[in-house]
């Protein structure tokens, strides 16, 4: 179990961390993400392939292993064009963000608990702030910089347009996304990760916090710019968005840095839901056992992340932003209110009497606040079912019962449920059509 | 950390005088720069650096909020700079007001003689110190007593300020759509009334050797038909001629014809 420093401020405790130890640690953490893109790459075109009934990479290396090193070295030895209308020191300037950027976050996730390194005992993890989780959020507002950067130096159309559409998307996603963590905050009592992963000891968030483990879930798919949400590339529209213009090793450098994204989301998803390094089912996650479990739930997400790519279409744009301004934002600041209360109710700053419920003690002011937010949601879908339910109605082309054959001149057979008229009485069926129709 | 004499670790201070310098010259990009999104590139750069030394300092959360709030507002000034004044626009360096330039940097010598004197003569009382106040109530409480205890009407006066002040700007920038926009069938129904273009627009010009929609048309008598590509290319000046098109095939049948004499 990682230990504290004592107060508020509480972090992971890095009292027997020296500065060379910090870079080791470091450089493990590159390598470690150096090479989870290089697997991730292969795993992502297997798992499709496998998707699609076809076999995916398997020339290079057993079982393909070796084709992203072929790619990569590949996009090294391409040669390198530059738009003769781009911004050339901004044009470079973007993918050396986009790459750099995404290696920062990486730095507060808990790896695993305390493990001993060359004689010290030191949490594995870079470093921790009171506010790690915020941290992350501000490095990704930079990263978004590379995307945004790239499209307008292109000079080209299609780049801006792919640009625009990320920085639309970052923005509203980065509201619903923030706002998904703070009731993981409220839960735990802390920004720090560490102390989240340990606030999850007896029970992992995505129980109790299950509604913002969903938004997030969504939210983390807009941010990375995956499919269903990779509008700014959508390469059935624009081209291929911001990187249209990009070639060999700066192309890459986008490339590397949507992967290790990937990885940058998921991980914060497991540290944040999943208990982070914690083992289920009481298995042993002391020590180096963390970091097995760290990088199972991690790679969990990223079996998710191809699965949507396998079977989701790319929603249109208008749809896209609906959903992240129209639901996922207010039904987020209901969820975190009704958080805040519950969590107020179980510090019990209400008052109220305890009541012993199987054994169990309960604050009457917990029961009372659950109670509201459950018959609260019921009285709310009730009536949007309901609403939804007639709008779905209006929306139905009215068919009526008795049906002319001849009334058109061309004989038309009968939908299914409807009656024909007979011959005779045309003229009269067709004018009650007429009616219904209006009606 | 009671003391005036607060010792700065030299960690800190290679940091800050590589950074300092580094934010000094992103914030006078910000000013010089021709290019509007250059400038605003460099308010991005001088708001992160600040964010780093906060943090360097012992602030963690302003310093996270600083970069993450700024990032995120320099991307909307970022947004507005291409939606209001274009992709590429620059500063014109021509005068329009006479001797603006010298009323100005006037000004400027005035009103930062008025904030040194004003913010050189203000004392303040010894503070905790961040890092006692780190150490004793913790930085997210300690800010979150301040907000949400101390300055609490402070700040809900703002935000209600604030969330006016951007309602009413939706308000007065908002335009409410009087009737339905043209649907294809409308658009075919009036040209058939005008008796012009009964067919709709003709295509851009398709080429043995080219294909793209920034070529124009020829008409029959070998007119270029201006219509057949998009206005906004054309105000642009993106678009291409179809004569090298045409020399090249008059150069092909010469070719040929030579060639049957031979």
């Amino acid at each position: 179990m990682t230990a504290f420093i004592a107060g508020p401020n509480g972090t992971a405790d890095f009292s027997d961390t020296p500065l060379w130890l910090s870079v080791v640690k470091a450089l493990f953490i590159f390598v470690y993400l150096l090479v989870s893109t290089l697997l991730v790459i292969w795993f992502e075109r297997r798992v499709i392939g496998r998707m699609q009934q076809r076999p995916g990479p398997n020339r290079n290396g057993p079982f393909g292993l070796l084709q992203t090193l072929a790619d990569g070295m590949k996009s090294m030895l391409k040669e390198d064009l530059k738009p003769a209308n781009a911004d050339s020191v901004v044009f470079t300037l973007a993918p050396l963000i986009t790459a750099t950027m995404c290696f920062v976050s990486f730095s507060i996730m808990p790896l695993a608990g305390d493990v001993t390194l060359f004689g010290h005992r030191t949490p594995l993890q870079l470093t921790d702030l009171p506010v790690a989780v915020l941290m992350v959020l501000a490095v990704a507002g930079v990263g978004i910089y590379g995307i945004v950067l790239a499209g307008w130096s292109s000079g080209s159309t299609y780049p801006l347009m792919g640009s625009l559409r990320a920085t639309a998307q970052m923005v509203s996603y980065e509201i619903a996304m923030g706002l998904s963590l703070v009731s993981v905050f409220l839960y735990s009592g802390s920004m720090a990760t560490s102390q989240i992963v340990q606030a999850q000891e007896s029970l992992w968030h995505f129980i109790p916090a299950c509604f913002a483990f969903f938004v997030y879930v969504v939210t983390m798919v807009g941010e990375t710019n995956r499919l269903p949400f990779d509008l700014a590339e959508g390469e059935g529209e624009i081209v291929g968005g911001y990187f249209t213009e990009y070639s060999g090793m700066r192309f890459a450098m986008f490339f590397l840095g949507e992967y290790i994204n990937m990885f940058t989301v998921a991980a914060l998803a497991t540290t944040m839901f999943l208990g982070g390094w914690q083992a289920p089912f009481g298995l042993p996650d002391n020590g180096w056992w963390g970091l097995l479990w760290f990088t199972a739930k991690l790679w969990f997400f990223m079996f998710v992340f191809v699965w949507l790519r396998g079977s989701l279409p790319r929603v249109r744009y208008d749809q896209f932003m609906r959903f992240g301004w129209k639901f996922l934002i207010p039904t987020t600041l209901l969820w975190v209110v009704a958080v805040a209360f519950y969590v107020a109710a179980k510090n019990n700053w209400f008052g109220g009497p305890i009541l012993q419920i199987a054994g169990r003690d309960y604050s009457l002011a917990v029961l009372i606040v659950i109670g509201v937010c459950a018959s609260l949601v019921i009285v709310a879908s009730w009536i949007l079912g309901d609403r939804a339910e007639r709008r779905a109605a209006e929306r139905l082309p009215q068919i009526p019962v008795e049906v002319d054959p001849f009334a058109g001149g061309y004989p038309v057979p009968p939908l299914p449920g409807q009656r024909l008229v007979e011959p005779g009485a045309a003229d009269d069926a067709y004018a009650a059509t007429k009616e219904v129709s209006r009606g | 950390m009671g003391d005036a004499a607060v010792t700065i670790g030299t960690g800190e201070q290679v940091m800050f005088w590589i950074l300092a310098p580094i934010a000094v010259m992103a914030s006078l990009g910000l000013v010089f720069a021709r290019k509007a999104v250059h400038a605003a590139l460099g308010m991005a750069l001088t708001m992160i650096i600040l964010g780093v030394f906060y943090i360097a300092q012992g602030a963690d959360f302003l310093g996270v909020i600083q970069i993450f709030v700024y990032t995120g507002a320099v991307m909307m000034l970022f947004l507005f700079v291409i939606m209001l004044i274009g992709v590429d626009a620059s500063d014109s360096l021509i005068e329009t007001l006479k001797g603006q330039r010298w009323a100005a940097g006037l000004l400027v010598l005035g009103l930062g003689g008025i904030l040194v004197s004003a913010v050189g003569s203000v004392t303040y009382g010894l503070s905790d110190g961040v890092a006692q106040t780190n150490t004793s109530k913790g930085n997210v409480p300690a800010m979150a007593e301040l907000i949400f205890g101390r300055y609490v009407w402070v700040f809900e006066v703002t935000s209600a300020l604030l969330i006016t002040a951007a309602l009413g700007a939706m308000v007065l920038a908002h335009r409410e759509r009087l009737g339905k926009g043209p649907n294809q069938r409308e658009w075919s129904r009036r040209r058939f009334e005008k008796g012009e273009n009964l067919a709709g627009l003709p295509v851009p010009g398709v080429y043995a050797r080219h294909n793209a929609v920034d070529t124009p048309a020829l008409l029959p008598d070998g007119s270029i038909s201006e219509l057949s590509v998009s206005r906004v290319l054309s105000a642009r000046e993106q678009t291409r001629s179809p004569l090298a098109d045409l020399e090249a095939e008059d150069a092909i049948r010469a070719e040929i014809e030579s060639g049957s004499e031979r």
